[in-house]
């Protein structure tokens, strides 16, 4: 993985002084809140409903042993011992005080982490494959890419105060688990007919309060270009995009207002007169970050060792987790594992200080050092050989990592909801976690198979609500904390925005509705098909009608 | 109406109240309950008086319940106990 | 209201012309944009230095042929979290070549001298709380900068590989302040 050098580092100190001594200005009353409020959100301080949350950056959902070590430390030290991963493959704590952030953000910076940007309407944390690198189906590494944009888009002048905030996401694999037809920019690397890789250039996807699936403006972008064109679509978003509706003014209200065809003219302008400038990438410094992520020394390695045969034979519950949590590696003989923090009942995505030591240690024994978070708010260890897996599934067994639930049911994303966050409307995590507990039974979820359960507590759809086969949205009716559900939302390459099935359930009946909707498809699904694959051929009728029948 | 001044303290952004003598309490069974419009807003500009001390006051209504007072919209009962969740570990928050 | 160049407090020699006040006989004035397109005829001729105020949602492209007849041109931040001006400074400076005072003016707020500085700005119209002391800490604040941006200075990439490694096979964008030819040679 990337490693700051002098330059990096410097960068970083500089901003710690920065936000130390901003801190102390606040706190001694020379800025008011209203002039130090954009300063924090710009280091990932949030003020919530119960305390200041920080979340920090994981650039590219990618961890070394020695970070996650940090970061357990901070929930330690600093916080109640446990942080949350979320759908932006960043971390956060809920129980920092301000006055110690400028210590904690020295420690990450002895690190190489930091919360710049994981706020405000600047660029954010650039996402990608939770499998990058390592994913069979995989054209080229994204996080190459991820990391030349994390620093052309770190303190960028000229975009730190956009309309809103800008989100990009890279893949490098046909097989899209970034999401990137759901953020602001997508880019999907590819190859062209001469057999060059590129990019395929997606704009104006997202969620909240006006989902829109992103439209392709270009179709191949050569990579040397990829800056260039980047600053052509940000300066046309800060220039033109709306200031004077919160709701109306990421980049896809514009895209969508102007047209896809004419929004893509107005970036090619931009960019004819921008490309050959000085933007254009130095092929020394492609090669200089391709060299970071270059693979590591895999051992030769048995692709069928028979440790593993036993064990699947000797015990069900170890073939049923790697047959979920398990997948396949581009290097023979290895495999990338999940760890699933999705134990039933539990809350999607929390991590305890004594897990993430584990964890830690795990990927020094296992994985090369190397953990990874996904989108879906799980940790991967991305380089585990086959032969090791049945060691791995016992101490992730007794970690409580090892539910064999990932894709499936029980696999939910929650964002945190009323329990944490001052925005929402309803609680999220209770319905996650009662939803976990009805479907706990490993065999129930193998039989239902691929099902994304997405759950929001506010139209800002911080849990991804709008791209889940089956979405659920928090939303206070008269004080009181409703359920609305929508289906057949997708996030990967075939994309698509759910459908919300008709009026909202009380707190106390949409468990009862999500079984009844799986209950229909188990019923009326042909044989293999998937969930997402069945409602789509099925249409809304017969979920709408079990769910509304006339009692 | 009875209602009640709620903010964060900016230090370490600790939920709060505002109690009698311009006191802030992190309980809210003893925070200044004011029954008039003008006392309200007095007891809501003089927590906007000291942004040193907390961050974006607000008004809150509350009720009276057991000898107590207990806000009355679910998001303000859930910000004064804490999350409904269990949190993954019991471990106080720091300097607790 | 105070103006701040160079890092120094400067006197402003010009008057700000509001639209619908009549102009004065003689002197440095800045009129609006509006103005300026509709009483050009008037107001060009005049020996004296003249400036054109644009608001964050004009486009730069409407005074681009007249640059060398404007010795200021004021862009405003109406809200400080209101970003347009920066592109507005970047694309006077590096796509139109324009080399003189760029004054920002409006919620000039001390966490975003730096930003307007590389994006261009060479002159801050400022209330009190933004003292010269602070735009000289504020422009000092970073060392560093990622990007290339109007101010010349070499950004990450360039220090890394050389100066010339990073301009391979392109043409400086025209305007583009000269900085320093810095070292060969990255870290």
């Amino acid at each position: 993985m990337y490693a700051y050098d002098s330059f990096d580092q410097s960068l970083i100190a500089e901003r710690v002084n920065q936000f130390r001594e901003q801190v102390a200005r606040r706190l001694a009353g020379e800025i008011s809140e209203d002039e130090f409020k954009p300063l924090r959100l710009m280091n990932g301080l949030y003020l919530q409903l119960h305390a200041y949350m920080f979340r920090i950056a994981i650039p590219y959902g990618t961890l070394n042993s020695r970070q996650l070590r940090t970061l357990a430390h901070i929930a330690r030290r600093y916080d109640r011992g446990y942080g949350h991963f979320t759908t932006r493959q960043n971390i956060q704590f809920n129980w920092i005080r301000l006055e110690d952030t400028p210590d904690i953000l020295a420690e990450l910076a002895g690190v190489e982490m930091h919360g710049i940007q994981t706020s405000g309407n600047c660029i954010r944390n650039v996402t990608a494959d939770h499998f990058a690198g390592v994913a069979a189906d995989e054209i080229e590494d994204p996080r190459i890419w991820c990391e030349i944009v994390r620093q052309w888009s770190t303190f960028h002048p000229e975009f730190s105060f956009l309309p809103r905030k800008f989100k990009i996401a890279i893949t490098g694999a046909p097989h899209d688990r970034a999401a990137v037809k759901v953020n602001d920019i997508g880019l999907r690397m590819h190859k062209n007919a001469a057999g060059e890789v590129g990019f395929e250039v997606i704009v104006g996807g997202g969620q909240g309060r006006t989902p829109a699936i992103g439209v392709t403006i270009r179709d191949f972008l050569p990579k040397q270009h990829l800056l260039s064109y980047l600053e052509a679509i940000l300066r046309t978003y800060n220039l033109l995009g709306r200031r004077d509706n919160l709701y109306k003014s990421r980049i896809k209200i514009l895209v969508a207002a102007v047209g896809a065809a004419k929004f893509a003219e107005a970036v090619e302008e931009e960019w004819t007169r921008i490309k050959d400038g000085p933007l254009v990438l130095p092929l020394a410094e492609i090669k200089r970050i391709e060299a970071q992520f270059a693979p590591p020394q895999y051992a030769p390695a048995d692709p069928f060792p028979p440790e593993v045969v036993a064990k699947r034979q000797a015990s069900p519950a170890f073939a049923r987790w790697m047959r979920s949590n398990v997948a396949a590696h581009r290097q023979p003989g290895y495999a990338i594992v999940t760890l699933s923090l999705k134990p039933d009942g539990g809350i999607p995505g929390d991590a305890t200080a004594e897990q993430m030591d584990a964890i830690a240690d795990l990927a020094d024994s296992y994985s090369h050092g190397e953990i990874r978070v996904s989108h879906v708010q799980n940790l991967v260890l991305p380089d585990v050989r086959r032969a090791d897996l049945p060691a791995l599934w016992d101490r992730l067994t007794a970690l409580g990592l090892a539910t064999p639930n990932i894709g499936l049911i029980g696999d939910i994303i929650a964002c945190p909801g009323l329990d944490y966050c001052s925005l929402a409307n309803a609680r999220s995590i209770p319905i996650a976690q009662r939803l976990s507990e009805r479907f706990a039974d490993p065999e129930r979820q193998r039989e239902i198979g691929e099902l994304a359960i997405k759950i929001s507590g506010c139209i800002n759809a911080c849990g991804h609500h709008h791209v889940g086969h089956i979405g659920i949205l928090g939303v206070d009716k008269k004080g009181e904390e409703f359920y609305q559900i929508a289906l057949g939302g997708n996030a990967d390459e075939n994309a698509s925005i759910g459908d919300i099935i008709g009026p909202a359930f009380s707190a106390d009946s949409v468990v009862d509705a999500v079984a009844t909707i799986v209950d229909v498809y188990l019923d009326r699904r042909q044989e293999g098909e998937r969930f997402l694959d069945a409602y789509r051929r099925l249409g809304q009728a017969p979920f709408k009608e079990k769910l509304y029948a006339a009692h | 109406m009875s209602r009640m001044v709620t903010a964060n303290r900016l230090r370490d952004g600790a939920v709060v109240f505002l109690a009698a003598g311009g006191r802030w309490t992190r309980r809210v069974a003893e925070g200044h309950v004011a029954e008039t419009e003008a006392h309200a807003a007095a007891l809501l500009r003089a927590a906007e008086a000291v942004p040193t001390e907390v961050v974006g006051p607000y008004l809150i209504e509350v009720a009276a319940h057991g000898g107590s007072w207990v806000p009355l919209r679910y998001r303000e009962r859930i910000r004064a106990k804490g999350p409904s969740v269990d949190t993954p570990v019991k471990q106080p928050a720091p300097g607790a | 209201m105070p103006l701040i160049k160079a890092g120094q407090p400067a006197a402003d020699p010009f008057l700000q012309i509001a639209d619908g006040e009549p102009l004065p006989a003689e002197g440095a004035i800045i009129v609006s944009l509006a103005r300026w397109q509709e009483e050009r005829g008037l107001i060009e001729p005049r020996r004296d230095l003249l400036g054109v105020r644009l608001k964050a949602a004009d486009l730069v492209e409407q005074i681009a042929g007249d640059l060398d007849r404007l010795a200021v041109i004021v862009l405003e931040f109406p809200k400080f979290n209101d970003g347009r001006a920066l592109s507005q400074a970047r694309l006077l400076r590096e796509r139109h070549g324009y080399r003189g005072e760029i004054r920002a003016t409006g919620r000039v707020v001390r966490d975003l001298l730096l930003f307007m500085h590389r994006c261009g700005f060479d002159a801050f119209a400022t209330d009190d709380h933004v003292t010269a002391e602070i735009v000289r800490k504020s422009l000092a604040a970073f060392s560093l900068s990622y990007q290339p941006a109007a101010d010349g200075r070499p950004s990450v990439i360039e220090l890394r590989h050389g100066r010339r490694a990073a301009a391979l096979g392109a043409a400086t964008e025209q305007g583009r302040a000269g900085g320093q030819d810095c070292c060969a040679g990255g870290a």
